[in-house]
Formats: structure tokens, C-alpha cells, sequence
């Protein structure tokens, strides 16, 4: 592994990640790969009714079957007020989250954790969940978001009144919130447009799908005092979360990370943590709890559907004059729907002066959706970017041309407010206008679309430390979980400031005992954010071993520099020295000032918003309805990848995803509110025969605020490939779909109806 | 509930156990024998991440039961690298990012191994449809196909 | 950022809570979660917007 053009040693270089030999061997620890000894096996009672209210838990039969060993319900939850519902700057509702975790008075969905048991084995566990009786009172359910907002809809929550309104409403109502972003004079800007394209779209709930279940492994002592070991997001956020819904102190929970298999934002909260120490303490013993994959689709969070309208307004030469959005999303059983992201991100790559987006965040009888992939964004742009097409053909402009025209840019006003700094939205279009797939001829019933997309990328809370061991090797830990290889470019990083062979850096995921505070993994932000601590405490090691230098050749700090993983004196006058490695300083530190380390922690801002443009080619089957992917291009702005090939697979990996969430997946209820296809046979997610090489173009236009120019890479690719593919099938059949999934009977439909 | 008493041979060697008799070979690899590298995905055959080779047959070990292992030849991704030499496939994954949380890694490198013990010459399509039963959410499989192309084409050039 | 909110508090009763509880901050263009000690210049574009979270 040698240099790349841009002059760097390590940045921009395929090297081998640190962690990958224990995964290609099956020794990775994954969540639920821990065993303690003595421990017992907890499992939960989940509600089979979409809404009802608990009448009584009866749990005494339970606690007397040989073997079980506790019995938890939401009596062993501290009830948590609604004055208290905020603690601090965490994120959720506590309240909610808690009631999510465990029913109180009501089951909101079918799958609504309502007990939870500890026992010997499983087979005993899941006797032990048959004998608790619990007695319900069926209510009437809603699970479709528009029927959640008729006047006459069943309500979930007689205290959730619709915030965002005014006057304030007086009676309960299924709508959380209205948010509304504008700016200028949307009704001037529809007057002005010589062409209107206008439509109605639905998506339905999607989950992230990763292969890992939710497990986790606990512990609490008698003196209160707790561990845990599971996999997450963050498991910062599990200690903060845990000590919350649990009145805990933050600091008498320890929390170690497992390996996680996949999250996309579904592991971003926790689910069974609680629980489990709940019946750690009961029963005076570790408990091990896993979800099986029928209750990772019933009990945790997938994303929001939704019901959109918008509407595009441009003149004859193909500016866009006017653009409004009208975004219903569901939140499942709890408030909290990314429509405000949505709303946000929707319109971004375009300069529009004169902007409305209006998003209405629903309750409806479904499992609380959490996170995923750009929450929000991929919704909003799968309507958007397929009016941006239809326009086009109204205008009889080219779809790329017409982005090329409006392309927003350093400077351009967002809808949400900010004006946009440093940005490669541009570059992207360009990119693929000049890319081959572009110009390739297409055969009958296939079709090209292109589609386009934006994401904010995040910072924030961010604690890492370095330190340079005995022998000079380098030891990087870091507090964010890896979810895609960063721990890869964290020693990309650190190897190049330090000007080392890569070979000596080694990065760990310490636990919430060994760093400062960490937000969870998630909007793109590791590799920018723990990138930036990491190379402020690197930089840091380097002056110490200056300064070590300089004491051992007694001459000052400014006549030493660094250079190629060396200590060097400055120039001639500041003396004749033999360079000094990093195993040359290490090993004479306790002569020098001792041992050579640091830390840092930050809230990391700046963080370089990034966008995507896709090209896919589908082929329509017009007897069966089936879409098949012929190729797939993806382009996108990472600022500057620091490891290309798991910036490749961020990118092909989010296409893989959104053409899932394109063509096949969604959840299916019935008219009783139960969820039909809780399973990977019925929740059909891509595999290897459903899709083609996934081609990538990765366009760097640096972010002025990380040192080496990195902008967040997960979220975007997520993003386009929804409406690309849309906008594929109208290129290759003339029919508009505008309801997601675009699964065979919904395309075979249409063909039988609009062809 | 008496337990089965079970002998076979896992990756070369004669291994006992004890099982009950609902447990799947799965479990038992797992929670029995300390062998958690196959995993557990969704108990249902459809993810393919716990996949084992049972008489060199490629299978889900959670559609097999513990007591079929009786006298079987199993092989598990403990197995799959021979002291501290990776396997080719090992390798390759490695060297082109293939993986990215690697839960399904263990699965798809013991389902391409058996594909390239019957056929070292497989064309894209048939590498696609032979691991259509292993499910990845991370990688779009693009550069796990790439990894099994490349390994089949170095083995035939060698 | 922590002088503005309580001017405009001042001006409009009850906007300090509203804007401290959830909301993020751009200033010309750069996004801040959490803001209170960030500089304003007399020329800069300040827009109060939700915090981001991502997946």
C-alpha cells in the first residue's frame, strides 16, 4: 500500500480494515455472542391485538412454573410524569420511550411488549410467557396515516393534542404536530409558472432489515450498580437511555459494545436493556435476552409511510418558480416521525425561490418508528425527484438538464433557512452526464431514471484518545460504535498525522467507561466527527513527542519538526541528530515526561452536507409486472474518501436498500391490525440474484471544515434510488407509479389499466 | 425431558454433545459448543447467516436438528481457515472491503466455498443465484460477488 | 448565540423555551446543535431550525 496522487500516505488508500480478520473467521463477538455463567434466559409477551386497553395482568401462575425466576410488567417501570418526559439535552420522550418498552394501560400495536420473564431455558421461558393472563379490551385500531387523520378516527392518546396549530386545540387528535417551512410567496411563484405538474404519492413502513436481532446481556448487582453488554448505535445512548427510563444514575451503569450486525438508525434506542435489568435485579441473576426475527419486525422501530402531495411550478425556459409539499408521515404507535427532516431535505438541491413544505407527524397503531438511513429524506425525494421528472417531460427538457438549471450551490437559500456553503451538487450532475452509462442505448420495455438527493451529515458529541504505547505502536480508541469499517479510516487518519505505517495503528471501541461522552453512530458522522477528535489528539501526541525530542536533544520545541513519522531537527543551526521514531521516543519516556497520550472531546460542528445523483435502467416484464435492475450507477460528493472502497460500500449498500424500499418491501396488516409478513419470506428484501454490479462515482469537493475535507458518505446513497427507479419504469412503460412499493401486481396493474 | 446424546465431527474433529431434542443444530453450535460464528438471522432458513456443510451439503443449521448431526461431517466457519493461513475467499473479502458489520460474512464465505467445491468456474449469474439464500443489508453484494469471481479466477490461473 | 435568545426573550415572552428545546442553530450557513456559546457577527444570517438526528 503505497501514496496516492493527492500526496497523502494513507488518506485515500484500500487498507486492510483492523477489525476484519475476526469477522472473516466468526470470532467477531456480536451482541448476542456473550455467555456469562449462571445466566438466565429472558423473553417478553407481546400484545396480539393492534389496540386495546389492559385490563389486568395476571402473573402468579407464571412465577410458579418450575424454572422461572422473575416476572417483570410495567409495575417494576418507574411511571414517568409528562413533566419529567425531558431529561436534559437526550433526545427522547421518556415517557413515550417508556411506555413503548412496556404497555401501562394500553397495547398499541400488535407486538406491544406487555411482560417480560426470566428463566432457566428458553423452552421454560416460553412456557412461562403462555401462563401470564392478561385480559384486554379491544378497541377499535388505525393503521393507515390518512384514515389516523379523519375526525372520527380511532384515538390513541387522550392527552396528545396537535402542537403547531393555532388556536390550540381543545380535543385529543392522532396529528402530534404540523410543521410548516417556507420561504418566500408560494402563491406568487404558482402564478408566474407557465407549467404545473401536481400529484399524490404513498410509501408504506419500512424496515432497516439488518440481519442482527436486537440481544443483550445484563447485569445488576445488589448494590444497584449495573453492566451490560449488547450491540448499538451507541452505547452511550444505551447508558443514558437505561439510566433514564430506569431512574438510574448515568454513571452506575457500564456499558460494553458487542460488534453490531447492521442498525441504519433502527438500533439508535433500546428496546430490551431495561427488561433485562429489571429481571437481573429480581432475580438476583445475568440474563440474556435475544428477538427473534418475527419480533424484530412486530416489537422495534421501522421508518415511516406516508401520504404526499406536491407540486411543481416552472417557466417555459425551466426555472423553477414555485414548489410546495404537503407530507403526511405515521409514526406508529408514539410521536416522533422524521416529516420535518423530510420537509427539509426535499427541495435542497434545488434553487427555489419560493418554497411551502407542510408535514404532519400521525400516530397510527404500528410499532414507534426509530430512525432510518436519512430519516425522512428518502420519503420526501421519492416524491419530489419523481414530479422533478414529470416536469421535465412537461417541459420537454431533459430530467438532467433540468437539475442542471436549478442546481443549488454555495449560496443558495434553503427552505429550512441556511444558506448552503461549500456544496457538490453540481459536480455530481456533471459527473453523470459524462458518465457512459448515461449515454448507453436501451432496448424495448427498458427505461432510464435519474434521480437526485441531499443530507445535512451531523457532528456532535465526540470523545476519542491516542495514545503511543511502549514500543511505539499506536493505540486509537474511540467511543462510536463501527458499524461500516470506520475504525479502518480512524487509523487512516491517525497513521498520516503521524506519517507511521499503517501496520502500527489499531483502533478499539472502548466502553462507556473508557472515553468521554459519545452521540451515538448515526447521520454519517463517525468518520467526520470521532475523524476529527481523533486527529486533534493525534496532533497533540505529535507535539508531546516533539517536545520529547527536543529534551532529549536539549535544544528548544520550535527547532523541532515532525516529518515522515520523525522527530528531525528543524534546520542545520538547530544541531546534528539522528531522526527519532516514534519506538525511539516511546521507549525513553519515562526520561522525558512520561507516558505520551491524549485525549479529546468535542460537540463537532461543521459537518459537510453532501449530495447524490443516481442513473438506474430497469427492464419492465409486462406480463408479470416485474421490474428487473439492468445497471446502476451511483455518484456522490464525500468531500474526500478516506478509505474509497467502504465508501464504495456505503454506496452500494444504500442503493441496495432503496431498491428494496422501491420495488418489494413494506409491512402488510390485516384488517385485524396484525402484521401478516413478519418474516424475511414475506418482507422480501434484495438478494444477490435481484440485482446487478451497483456501479459507483465518488466526486470529492472538500469540506472547508475537516482537515482532510470529509463530508458524512452513509445516508445519501439511500436517498435517489426510490425515485429512480420511479422515473426508470415511466421511461420504459409511460406509466407514472406513484405508490411504493412498485411491487409485480401494482406494476402489472397499471400496465392493465394505463398502458 | 431426558437430552440426546449426540457424536459427530465438527471441522475435522470427533465432537460429543448433549442436546434436547427441539434444539436445532444451530442452537447447539452455538449455545452448547461455544461455536458462535454461525448466526442466528431468523430461524427460518431464509437468511442463510447460520450456514454449516453437513456430509459437504450446503444447509441452513437452523432448518437441521441437533440429533441429525448424529455420525455427520459438519464444517462451520470456525474451520475454514487452516492454522493461521486464511482461506482464499478469507482473504479476498478482506482485501475488497466485502464486508461491513461482517454478521452475514460467516454465512456467505461457507455458501461460496461449497459453491466453488462443485463448480471453481461459476459465472456472475450463477454466483448470484447460488447465494440468493444468503441475505446481506450492508454490502448491495456487489464486492462479495467480485471477491468469489476473483478467487475462482486466481484458482484457475494457479 | 446565548445574548440573542434573551433578546429576543425579552422582545417576545416565551421564545427563550422555545428555542432552546430541540432546536438547532445555522448561523451563515453552518449548523451548530447545540449553540449557546457561539459567535454572531452584526452581519450574520441566524435561522433557529429542529435538531438533526440521522440513522
Amino acid at each position: 500500500m503505497s501514496g496516492n496522487a493527492n500526496g497523502y500516505k494513507w488518506i485515500g488508500t484500500r487498507t486492510i480494515r483492523p477489525d476484519g480478520v475476526d469477522k472473516v473467521t466468526g470470532r467477531a463477538a456480536f451482541g448476542a455472542d456473550f455467555s456469562l455463567p449462571g445466566m438466565l434466559v429472558g423473553k417478553i409477551l407481546r400484545s396480539p391485538h393492534a389496540h386495546a386497553r389492559i385490563l389486568s395482568i395476571k402473573t402468579n401462575k407464571a412465577e410458579a412454573f418450575p424454572g422461572v425466576k422473575a416476572v417483570v410488567t410495567s409495575a417494576d417501570f418507574p411511571e414517568i410524569p409528562a413533566s419529567e418526559a425531558i431529561k436534559g439535552s437526550s433526545p427522547p420522550n421518556y415517557r413515550h420511550l417508556s411506555q413503548n418498552l412496556m404497555a401501562r394501560e394500553k397495547v398499541f400495536y400488535d407486538g406491544h411488549a406487555v411482560a417480560a420473564v426470566a428463566a432457566t431455558s428458553t423452552a421454560v421461558a416460553d412456557e412461562a410467557l403462555s401462563l401470564i393472563e392478561v385480559e384486554y379490551e379491544i378497541l377499535p385500531h388505525v393503521t393507515d396515516v390518512l384514515e389516523a387523520m379523519k375526525p372520527d378516527a380511532p384515538i390513541l392518546h387522550d392527552d396528545l393534542f396537535t402542537g403547531g396549530v393555532d388556536p390550540k386545540p381543545e380535543k385529543p387528535s392522532n396529528v402530534a404536530k404540523r410543521v410548516e417551512f417556507a420561504i418566500g410567496d408560494i402563491d406568487a411563484g404558482f402564478a408566474e409558472a407557465d407549467v404545473i405538474v401536481e400529484r399524490d404519492y404513498t410509501t408504506e413502513g419500512i424496515h432497516q432489515g439488518y440481519i442482527e436481532t436486537h440481544a443483550v446481556v445484563a447485569n445488576m448487582g445488589e448494590d444497584g450498580q449495573a453492566t451490560i453488554w449488547c450491540s448499538s448505535q451507541g452505547h452511550f445512548m444505551v447508558r443514558q437511555y437505561t439510566a433514564g427510563l430506569l431512574n438510574m444514575n448515568i454513571g452506575d451503569i457500564k456499558v460494553t459494545p458487542a460488534e453490531i450486525g447492521g442498525g441504519f438508525g433502527g438500533k439508535t434506542t433500546v428496546y430490551l436493556e431495561p427488561a433485562a435489568l429489571l429481571l437481573s435485579r429480581k432475580s438476583g441473576h445475568s440474563i440474556k435476552m435475544v428477538m427473534t426475527r418475527d419480533e424484530v419486525f412486530r416489537g422495534t422501530g421501522p421508518t415511516s409511510g406516508s401520504a404526499m402531495t406536491i407540486k411543481i411550478g416552472a417557466k417555459k425556459d425551466g426555472k423553477i418558480v414555485a414548489a410546495e409539499a404537503d407530507l403526511k408521515f405515521f409514526a406508529g404507535a408514539f410521536p416522533g416521525a422524521p416529516v420535518h427532516l423530510g420537509c427539509m431535505c426535499g427541495f435542497t438541491p434545488y434553487d427555489i425561490e419560493n418554497v411551502m413544505a407542510v408535514g404532519y407527524d400521525v400516530v397510527t397503531n404500528r410499532p414507534k418508528a426509530i430512525s432510518y438511513r436519512a430519516p425522512g429524506a428518502p420519503i420526501a425525494a421519492f416524491a419530489i425527484e419523481s414530479a422533478i421528472d414529470e416536469l421535465a417531460g412537461k417541459l420537454g427538457i431533459e430530467p438532467l438538464a433540468l437539475r442542471e438549471i436549478n442546481a443549488a450551490r454555495k449560496g443558495t437559500r434553503t427552505a429550512y433557512g441556511p444558506t448552503l456553503g461549500v456544496v457538490g451538487f453540481e459536480e455530481t450532475l456533471e459527473a453523470a452526464k459524462n458518465h457512459p452509462h448515461y449515454s448507453e442505448p436501451l432496448g424495448p420495455n427498458q427505461g432510464r431514471g435519474i434521480a437526485s438527493g441531499y443530507w445535512f451529515n451531523v457532528g456532535g458529541e465526540s470523545s476519542a484518545s491516542v495514545s503511543i504505547n511502549e514500543d511505539g505502536s499506536v493505540t486509537v480508541t474511540s467511543g462510536a460504535p463501527d458499524v461500516g469499517g470506520s475504525r479502518a479510516s480512524l487509523c487512516i487518519m491517525a497513521a498520516e498525522v503521524l506519517g507511521v505505517d499503517i501496520g502500527q495503528v489499531r483502533a478499539v471501541i472502548g466502553d462507556t467507561n473508557a472515553t468521554g461522552f459519545n452521540r451515538h453512530t448515526g447521520g454519517s458522522r463517525v468518520t467526520f466527527a470521532l475523524g476529527m477528535v481523533v486527529i486533534q489528539a493525534t496532533e497533540d501526541c505529535v507535539e508531546q513527542l516533539s517536545t520529547a525530542a527536543a529534551k532529549i536533544w536539549d535544544i528548544d520545541l520550535e527547532a523541532v519538526v515532525w516529518e515522515g513519522g520523525y522527530a528531525r531537527p528543524a534546520g542545520d543551526n538547530a544541531g546534528k541528530f539522528e531522526p527519532l521514531s516514534l519506538s525511539d521516543l516511546a521507549a525513553k519516556t519515562p526520561m522525558t515526561g512520561g507516558p505520551i497520550s491524549s485525549k479529546k472531546s468535542s460537540n463537532v460542528q461543521g459537518a459537510g452536507p453532501a449530495f447524490g445523483t443516481h442513473i438506474c435502467d430497469v427492464e419492465v416484464d409486462r406480463e408479470t409486472g416485474q421490474v428487473k435492475i439492468l445497471r446502476y450507477t451511483a455518484i456522490q460528493d464525500a468531500g474526500r474518501a478516506i478509505h474509497p472502497g467502504y465508501v464504495e460500500g456505503q454506496m452500494q449498500g444504500g442503493v441496495a436498500q432503496g431498491i428494496g424500499w422501491a420495488l418489494n418491501e413494506e409491512y402488510v396488516y390485516g384488517e385485524d391490525g396484525r402484521l401478516q409478513n413478519s418474516g424475511f419470506l414475506d418482507y422480501r428484501m434484495p438478494v444477490a440474484s435481484d440485482l446487478p454490479m451497483i456501479d459507483t462515482v465518488i466526486v470529492e469537493v472538500p469540506n472547508p471544515t475537516h482537515p482532510y475535507g470529509v463530508r458524512g458518505v452513509g445516508e445519501i446513497p439511500i436517498i435517489p434510488p426510490m425515485a429512480a427507479v420511479a422515473n426508470a419504469i415511466e421511461d420504459a412503460v409511460g406509466l407514472r407509479l406513484s405508490s411504493l412499493p412498485m411491487s409485480p401486481p401494482k406494476v402489472l396493474a397499471a400496465l392493465q389499466n394505463g398502458a | 425431558m431426558a437430552k440426546n446424546h449426540v457424536t459427530t465431527t465438527i471441522n475435522g474433529e470427533p465432537v460429543e454433545f448433549l442436546c434436547e431434542t427441539q434444539q436445532t443444530l444451530l442452537d447447539v453450535l452455538r449455545d452448547e459448543l461455544q461455536l458462535t460464528g454461525s448466526k442466528e438471522g431468523c430461524a427460518s432458513g431464509d437468511c442463510g447467516a447460520c450456514s454449516v456443510m453437513v456430509d459437504g451439503r450446503l444447509v441452513c443449521s437452523c432448518l437441521v436438528m441437533g440429533v441429525e448431526a448424529e455420525g455427520s461431517d459438519i464444517e462451520t466457519i470456525e474451520g475454514m481457515a487452516e492454522g493461521d493461513q486464511l482461506h482464499p475467499l478469507q482473504q479476498k473479502f478482506l482485501e475488497n472491503a466485502a464486508l461491513q458489520c461482517g454478521i452475514c460474512t460467516p454465512g456467505f464465505l461457507i455458501a461460496a466455498k461449497s459453491l466453488l467445491e462443485k463448480n471453481p468456474d461459476p459465472t456472475e449469474t450463477e454466483v448470484r443465484y447460488w447465494l440468493a439464500g444468503n441475505l446481506c443489508r450492508c454490502t448491495g453484494y456487489d464486492k462479495i460477488i467480485r471477491s468469489v469471481l476473483e478467487v475462482a479466477a486466481d484458482a484457475k490461473r494457479a | 448565540m446565548r445574548s440573542l435568545v434573551r433578546e429576543l426573550d425579552g422582545r417576545f415572552p416565551g421564545i427563550g423555551a422555545a428555542l432552546g428545546d430541540g432546536m438547532a442553530v445555522a448561523i451563515d450557513g453552518q449548523i451548530f446543535q447545540d449553540y449557546f456559546l457561539e459567535e454572531v457577527g452584526p452581519n450574520s444570517e441566524v435561522c433557529f431550525l429542529p435538531a438533526i438526528e440521522g440513522g
